[in-house]
């Protein structure tokens, strides 16, 4: 057994057994921890198989961005999380049997294709080839996918502004700086003249 | 030695636990919410697999676009829900039908 195998069966069974944590955990906060964690050792996983600039990608865009919102809106949320737990119990036998079939029915098909299909004896995965990886997607991506890659930009703008305005909200009687006002203000606006009774005073 | 088909199980036990987690925390919005999130990364695993066994980088260019959409639908989700969470003070998925218009 050499090293590369250790250490594909050690990232594996770490990322299984997160997932797991993920699913089972009865606090969300630890959920979202197990995420993270399931979402290092996948990133280790794309190393193993030579795909770094994606590995990297994975780490800054989902543990340092999604896995930090998940986090921000568990702990934001003022819920119980003890009574959306019910039901857990009840849907384990159906949910087991479900996940049991879907596995093995997928673990053949991928038996298969590691045995017949398209890859068949093609042997690991060539990490140095002519370039290096980053430079490889640089290549292909900015070229023949140059249209997706805008269009992936378009996806996040909309989502990005989508989120901004479901999350906004314009709270009566909270006192804002309104530039328009304070530039159109003259001094004939800004101030006036009273006059006074002797002994009266103002009462305003 | 390790082939294609080990990184295809390891990407279908992950997905398998993201559909069994959307099946068991069907009220907890948020779990299951997480749990679409490692069922993309199964989807990422097995893509990048197939792009290093088949030596076609055009693999990862793709993981690279599910990434995209997978943190847009996180950020609009989790939108969605703060906003619900605000209407209701609560966040159970199962009365989620008031959200129709």
């Amino acid at each position: 057994m050499n090293l590369q195998a250790i250490a594909f069966y050690v990232l594996s069974v770490i990322t299984v057994v997160s997932a797991l944590g993920v699913v089972s955990a009865r606090n969300p906060v630890h959920s979202v921890l197990y995420l993270i964690l399931s979402f290092f050792t996948a990133a280790g996983l794309f190393v193993l198989l030579g795909a770094e600039f994606l590995a990297m990608l994975l780490i800054v865009v989902y543990v340092g961005a999604v896995a930090v919102l998940f986090l921000f809106v568990v702990m934001m949320l003022d819920v119980d999380f003890g009574s959306l737990r019910e039901g857990f119990v009840r849907y384990l036998p159906i949910g087991g049997v479900v996940a049991a079939v879907l596995v093995v029915e997928m673990v053949l098909v991928a038996t298969a294709v590691g045995e017949q299909g398209a890859a068949k004896g093609s042997g690991a995965p060539d990490i140095l080839l002519d370039a290096p990886n980053t430079e490889q997607i640089g290549r292909v991506l900015y070229t023949d996918y140059i249209y997706f890659f805008q269009a992936a930009g378009m996806v996040l703008l909309v989502a990005m502004i989508g989120a901004i305005v479901l999350t906004l909200r314009h709270r009566p009687g909270v006192k804002r700086q309104s530039v328009m006002d304070q530039v159109a203000r003259t001094p004939a606006k800004g101030m006036r003249i009273v006059q006074v009774k002797t002994g009266e005073g103002i009462s305003e | 030695m390790i082939g294609l088909s080990h990184y295809l199980t390891v990407a279908a036990i992950l997905f398998t636990i993201g559909v069994f987690g959307i099946f068991v925390n069907r009220k907890n919005v948020i779990i299951i919410m997480m749990s679409i999130e490692l069922i993309l990364l199964a989807v990422n695993i097995n893509l990048v697999a197939f792009s290093a066994y088949l030596h076609d980088v055009s693999g990862q260019i793709f993981a690279m676009f599910v990434l995209t959409v997978a943190a847009a639908e996180a950020a609009v989700g989790l939108a969605i829900l703060v906003t619900f969470f605000r209407n209701r003070g609560d966040i159970a998925v199962d009365d989620a039908s008031m959200m129709k218009g």
